[in-house]
C-alpha cells in the first residue's frame, strides 16, 4: 500500500484502527519527497525532523484514543503563512533569513487537529503571479509534465498534492492563486469566502483580497480542512463572526433543489475547445444528478483582469512597504544614509514582478492619477459584486472553468506580464467580490493535462460548493487518476 | 505613451526603489502595456456607483483596552539586520 497516496479520509481510519502509525506515515511520505522531489522542486524548505516529532506527539494521542480531525496527517504549508521557529520566505530573495517568532492562526489550528508539518511549499514571489516562474528559490514543474507550469501563485502547494509529497496543503488566493494551480495539477482547490478563514500571520499581498484555502486530493479531504481551519479570529478584524457548519454534513449525493447557473460570459471567445468540452459535459454530469441548470450573465467579467490590477498592485505597493530592511529580512550593509539603505535593500530583495507591481500600485494610487486608476476600479469592483448579487438570485452556485486553457510551457509568457494577468480572467471576480470558489478536475486534455472546473457560490455558501463537487467527484472519479512520476 | 520614463523614475523614487538603465527600460515597456489595457475601464459607466474596498462589510473592531501576551522585545527584535538589546539600528538619520 502506497499510504502517501492516500487521502486524509482514508488515513484518518487507518491510524485510528492503528493499521498505520503516524511515524510510519511520515516516514512513507518523505521516502516520497525523496524519490520525486528533484523532478517536481515543490518545496522551499523541508521540516522533516519536526514532521517526525510532530508524528511522534500525534501517534501518543493516537493511543489515548484522543486524536484530532488531522491527527498524523501530513501536510505542506504555502511559504506566505508564518509558522514559528521555522524560515517562512514568500517566495521572495528579501525574507531569506525571517524565522517568525509566531504562528498563523491557521497553524495553531491546524496543531490543534494534530496536523504535522512536512516542510514549506513553493510559491511566486509574496504570492504575485500564475506560473510559480517568479520564486527565488527554483521553479516548481507540473508533476502530469515536467516541461509545463504548475500553475501560481500557490504552485509547490498544488504540485506537492498532485505528486503525492504530502496529503493535503495550504495555499492563498488574491485572484485565483488556489483555484488555478489546483485546476493545472488535477487536485481539488477551495478559496473560501473573504473572511471565513483568518489572515492572522499571512504575509499580505492584497489585504482586501487575499483569503486562505486547502489543496486536497478529493472534496471530502477539502470539507475535512475546511472543518478545521475555519472560523472567527479576534486577531483579524476583518474575519467574520459566523457559525461554522460541518462541512462534512454537505457530502450528500444528489442534487435535487440546486440551480447552477452557467455565466455566458466564461465561456467567450478564446476558451480552449478542450476546456470547454470537459466543462459542458461536467453540466451534463450535474444535471444527471439532479441538478436544475439556468443561463445567467455577469456583464462586468471583462472588466475584472483591468480593475484587479489596479487594485492589487495599490495595496501590495503599500503593504510591502514593511519590507525596508530594518525590522527583519536582507539589509544593505554598505549603504551611507536611511534613503540608500531602503532602496538598496528593496531594490536588491525584490524580483522583477513585485517591483513592477510596486510600481503599478505607487503610480495607481499617486496623487493626480488616484481617481482615474484606484477610484475607477473600485467603482467597477461594486458593479462585479452586483452581477454577482443578481445572479445569486437566479441560482445556488455559478459553474465554469477555472482558466480559459490547460497549464502551458515553462517560460511561454514569462516575457509578457499582461498576457499572464489575462489567463486570470475566470478567477480574479471572485476575489473582488469576496466569494468562495473552487476547483475540483474534471478532465484531462489530449497532451495529458488536467482540466478544471469552477464552482462559485454567494457568501459564506461553501457547503453547495461542496455539495456540487463532491456529486460532480463522484461520478466523473477524475480525482482517483494520478500523474505518473 | 501611457507612461514616461521619467514618470517611472519619479514613482519609483517613491516606492523607493532603483532601476538598473535596463530595468528601467522593460519596466516602462510592460507598464505602458498594461495600463493601455487598463483604460478598458473607462468603457464602463461609473457615475453615481459607490467605490467598494471591502467586499464583505467591515465595522471597526473595538476591544477593552487591556494589556494582552504580545511578543516580548527579545523575540521582536531576533530578525533585526542590526539592532542592540532593545532596538533596531539604522544608518544615521541627521
Amino acid at each position: 500500500m502506497n499510504l502517501h497516496a492516500l487521502t486524509i479520509h482514508e488515513l484518518h481510519d487507518l491510524l485510528a484502527k492503528k493499521e498505520v502509525s503516524a511515524v510510519e506515515l511520515a516516514g512513507a511520505v518523505f521516502d516520497r519527497i525523496d524519490a520525486v522531489e528533484e523532478k517536481v522542486g515543490s518545496f522551499i524548505s523541508l521540516t522533516k525532523e519536526q514532521a517526525l516529532s510532530q508524528a511522534a506527539e500525534a501517534d501518543k494521542q493516537l493511543a489515548s484514543g484522543a486524536g484530532g480531525a488531522l491527527c498524523g496527517i501530513p501536510l505542506a504549508i504555502k511559504d506566505v503563512v508564518c509558522t514559528k521557529g521555522v524560515r517562512t520566505t514568500a517566495g521572495s530573495k528579501i525574507l531569506q533569513s525571517f524565522v517568525p517568532p509566531y504562528d498563523a492562526t491557521v497553524m495553531h489550528k491546524l496543531q490543534q487537529a494534530g496536523a504535522v508539518m512536512v516542510g514549506k511549499a513553493s510559491m511566486d514571489e509574496f504570492a504575485m503571479g500564475s506560473t510559480n516562474e517568479n520564486c527565488a528559490y527554483g521553479v516548481p514543474k507540473n508533476p502530469w509534465n515536467s516541461d509545463y507550469i504548475c500553475g501560481g501563485s500557490s504552485g509547490g502547494s498544488a504540485a506537492a498534492v498532485a505528486a503525492d509529497e504530502c496529503i493535503a496543503s495550504l495555499g492563498s488566493d488574491t485572484g485565483g492563486s488556489i483555484r488555478q494551480p489546483a485546476s493545472h495539477c488535477g487536485v481539488v482547490g477551495l478559496k473560501p469566502t473573504y473572511g471565513r478563514v483568518s489572515r492572522f500571520g499571512l504575509l499580505a499581498f492584497a489585504s482586501s483580497l487575499d483569503q486562505i484555502g486547502p489543496f486536497t486530493k478529493d472534496v471530502t479531504d477539502c470539507a475535512l480542512m475546511l472543518n478545521v481551519i475555519s472560523g472567527y479570529d479576534k486577531r483579524d478584524s476583518t474575519s467574520v463572526n459566523q457559525h461554522v457548519p460541518d462541512y462534512l454534513a454537505s457530502l450528500t449525493d444528489g442534487l435535487q433543489g440546486i440551480t447552477i447557473g452557467i455565466p455566458e460570459e466564461y465561456f467567450a471567445e478564446g476558451l480552449d475547445s478542450e476546456v470547454e468540452a470537459a466543462v459542458r459535459n461536467s453540466i451534463a454530469t450535474l444535471q444527471e444528478a439532479g441538478a436544475a441548470v439556468e443561463e445567467v450573465s455577469l456583464p462586468h467579467t471583462e472588466y475584472g483582469v483591468a480593475a484587479y490590477y489596479i487594485i492589487a498592485p495599490a495595496e501590495a505597493s503599500s503593504n510591502l512597504a514593511r519590507y525596508d530592511g530594518v525590522k527583519y529580512g536582507l539589509r544593505d550593509m554598505d549603504a551611507d544614509s536611511l534613503l540608500d539603505m531602503y532602496k538598496k535593500t528593496r531594490s536588491q530583495g525584490f524580483g522583477d514582478e513585485v517591483k513592477r507591481r510596486i510600481i503599478m500600485g505607487t503610480y495607481a494610487l499617486s496623487s493626480g492619477y488616484y481617481d482615474a486608476y484606484y477610484k475607477k476600479a473600485s467603482q467597477v469592483r461594486t458593479l462585479i459584486v452586483e452581477d454577482y448579487k443578481k445572479a445569486f438570485e437566479k441560482c445556488d452556485v455559478l459553474v465554469s472553468p477555472v482558466t480559459p486553457s490547460p497549464a502551458w510551457k515553462i517560460g511561454e509568457k514569462s516575457d509578457d506580464p499582461l498576457s499572464m494577468y489575462l489567463s486570470d480572467v475566470l478567477t480574479i471576480p471572485a476575489n473582488l467580490a469576496g466569494i468562495p470558489g473552487m476547483s475540483v478536475p474534471c478532465g484531462i486534455s489530449k497532451a495529458g493535462l488536467p482540466i478544471g472546473f469552477q464552482i462559485q457560490g454567494a457568501h459564506f455558501a461553501e457547503e453547495k460548493l461542496i455539495r456540487v463537487g463532491y456529486n460532480l467527484e463522484q461520478r466523473l472519479n477524475i480525482s482517483a487518476k494520478k500523474p505518473s512520476l | 505613451m501611457n507612461i514616461s520614463k521619467e514618470e517611472v523614475l519619479k514613482v519609483a523614487q517613491l516606492a523607493r526603489l532603483e532601476l538598473a538603465d535596463d530595468e528601467l527600460d522593460a519596466i516602462t515597456a510592460q507598464l505602458d502595456k498594461v495600463l493601455g489595457y487598463v483604460v478598458k475601464l473607462n468603457e464602463v459607466e461609473t457615475e453615481n456607483i459607490k467605490p467598494t474596498t471591502h467586499a464583505i462589510a467591515v465595522h471597526n473592531a473595538f476591544r477593552d483596552d487591556v494589556v494582552q501576551p504580545s511578543l516580548s522585545q527579545d523575540e521582536a527584535l531576533t530578525n533585526g539586520p542590526e539592532t542592540n538589546s532593545e532596538a533596531f539600528i539604522v544608518p544615521k538619520v541627521i
